[in-house]
């Protein structure tokens, strides 16, 4: 049997049970519209989504534009349920590189050499990872990832192996690629 | 059943040495990498482990004829060659990067993003160079990157996606992150001491380490450890600060254990994070005792090699095998007098020891934890 096909079969017997996705000043859950604003930038559509979905969670505020991406979309499928035993599988392209960015200018000139402890603890791609668990109260398994492209198969693997293992029951999976004005989240849910 | 994953080879390159040999002969003198030196211009001197950059590009002209690659990927590319040489990469072959920050040095004032930078542009040039079909993986998990690696290496193998996998890490010491860490106040004003009551925060270090991971051993290796459990647990306590219950670290080594099915007394070594930051060194103290493993013999590789970030759970892990492999237990460099809460076996000078089952730790920014049990067949 080629090893394609095993690989097909294996990934249709876990189940997908909703999808958010957040580009182009748009937030929808499985296909329906949540919310669309009419900003051009990304910190201006965080700032009226967190305002219209009344998300009221002062600390969104201090993140930066990775967390913020990822927190919006994390919470469209975390709003509800239980999820003590929810894994978070996230991955991107870009890193953390758009806040390693504006830390670098910082510390660039020996004359303006400000660098901040609030902006340099974001410039690690996973505490997006832990900018969700700490809203949701989940002390469950995580992990980043950086690829050059979405790879649903190598995360749904990742994944489906977590479940196997019994150290989640299920896995909010996906892709939250941000660098400057460019933006994307495709985040899902993720059982046996 | 799922399948057995083993490691059957490693290598590294560190101040102490640029391949495992030289290390281990280090260690056993007492030697550390650590040492005063001046990183950013117009900034204090820091204690950091830090390469020679003259012996590595020397090392590295020796071993390669292209010449151009960053100083991070010279370190990277040294030490998966051997490893290369002794294991055929095929089609179902995985590379797993481990970094923290890749070569964030390349943002050094520019104002267009360097491609360099990138973590996969890094990643894809390794493998490109060594022929790897896959794409490559980065893990990037704050300072429990390199410990992590190894257990998505061993579950993606388990998920059939690939049938053996070298994993490496490498970070460096840049302005960036030492200027970063500095504004923490996290940096030691000495050279580092972890768990000790005088501890004043890390020093950092740099290094590249490559492991072999496999599912189907050959006949001829020189050793063989098995991955018998993994866990990655979140504290969802605090993005900077490490929990005060210990709660995640406790949870990743529970969940670990259980999957080797081993419990606390089989535990014969415990390669600790030990960062000696007040904090972190206390938590873990606390997630030992609550896991009652505060009896077995720990050491952190802190004061050997300061903190490699996305390398050092990678470079750790393979001195811990190397420990297993000699019968030989380090001292926790720099240990003098107890600086923790609750009791801890921190080992104070080299002594022989049977070490079947290790335990490797690692926890970092973003409330990240992670744990393995590496058992010596």
């Amino acid at each position: 049997m080629p090893q394609w096909y095993w690989k097909n079969v294996k990934m249709n017997m876990m189940k997908k049970i909703t999808a958010c996705t957040l580009e182009n000043s748009k937030i929808t859950v499985d296909g329906n519209l949540i919310f669309e604003s009419e900003s051009n930038t990304f910190p201006e559509f965080a700032k009226e989504a967190y305002k219209n979905l009344e998300l009221n969670y002062p600390k969104f505020h201090k993140m930066d534009s990775l967390s913020k991406l990822a927190f919006l979309a994390a919470e469209m499928i975390l709003k509800d349920g239980d999820h003590s035993r929810t894994a978070l599988v996230l991955a991107n392209k870009s890193s953390s590189l758009d806040t390693d960015f504006k830390y670098q200018e910082s510390i660039n000139s020996q004359e303006n050499y400000f660098p901040s402890p609030a902006v340099f603890v974001y410039t690690l791609p996973n505490i997006c990872v832990g900018e969700i668990s700490i809203k949701h109260k989940m002390q469950t398994e995580n992990a980043f990832f950086v690829l050059d492209e979405f790879d649903e198969n190598f995360l749904n693997n990742y994944s489906e192996q977590l479940l196997r293992s019994g150290k989640a029951d299920k896995v909010l999976c996906g892709w939250v690629e941000l660098f400057q004005e460019n933006y994307k989240a495709f985040v899902y849910l993720l059982t046996l | 059943m799922m399948k057995e994953i083993f490691i059957t080879d490693y290598n590294c390159v560190t101040p102490l040495g640029f391949n495992v040999n030289s290390n281990w002969s280090s260690l056993l003198e007492g030697k550390s990498g650590v040492a005063l030196h001046k990183i950013t211009e117009n900034q204090e001197a820091v204690y950091a482990s830090m390469i020679d950059s003259e012996k590595l590009n020397e090392e590295f002209s020796k071993n390669f004829e292209n010449q151009s690659f960053t100083r991070l990927e010279k370190m990277i590319l040294l030490s998966l060659k051997p490893l290369i040489e002794s294991h055929p990469v095929t089609a179902d072959t995985a590379l797993i990067l481990s970094t923290t920050k890749g070569n964030v040095s390349l943002l050094k004032n520019q104002t267009v993003l360097p491609e360099g930078a990138y973590l996969a542009v890094l990643a894809q040039k390794i493998a490109d160079f060594f022929g790897f079909k896959a794409k490559p993986i980065v893990v990037s998990n704050a300072c429990v990157s390199g410990v992590m690696a190894i257990a998505v290496a061993k579950n993606m193998i388990q998920a059939g996606q690939y049938k053996d996998a070298f994993v490496i890490a490498g970070d460096e010491i840049t302005e960036f992150v030492i200027s970063g860490f500095n504004s923490f106040q996290a940096i030691g004003t000495e050279a580092c001491k972890p768990y000790d009551k005088n501890r004043n925060g890390i020093n950092i270090g740099e290094a590249g380490a490559a492991v072999y991971i496999t599912s189907s051993p050959s006949e001829t290796e020189k050793f063989r450890f098995k991955v018998s459990g993994d866990s990655a647990v979140n504290d969802a306590n605090h993005i900077s600060g490490p929990s005060r219950t210990g709660d995640g670290l406790y949870a990743s080594i529970r969940n670990a254990m259980a999957e080797a099915k081993v419990s606390s007394e089989h535990i014969d070594f415990i390669s600790a994070h030990g960062t000696a930051t007040l904090y972190n060194d206390e938590m873990e103290a606390i997630a030992f005792n609550r896991m009652e493993l505060q009896n077995a013999p720990l050491n952190s590789m802190k004061g050997y090699y300061g903190h490699c970030l996305g390398a050092s759970g990678l470079l750790e892990s393979i001195i811990s095998m190397e420990s297993a492999r000699h019968h030989t237990l380090l001292p926790s460099k720099n240990f003098e007098e107890m600086g923790i809460s609750q009791p801890l076996n921190i080992i104070k000078e080299n002594q022989t020891a049977t070490i079947q089952y290790i335990l490797k730790t690692a926890s970092g920014f973003g409330g990240c934890n992670a744990a393995v049990v590496l058992e010596k067949c």
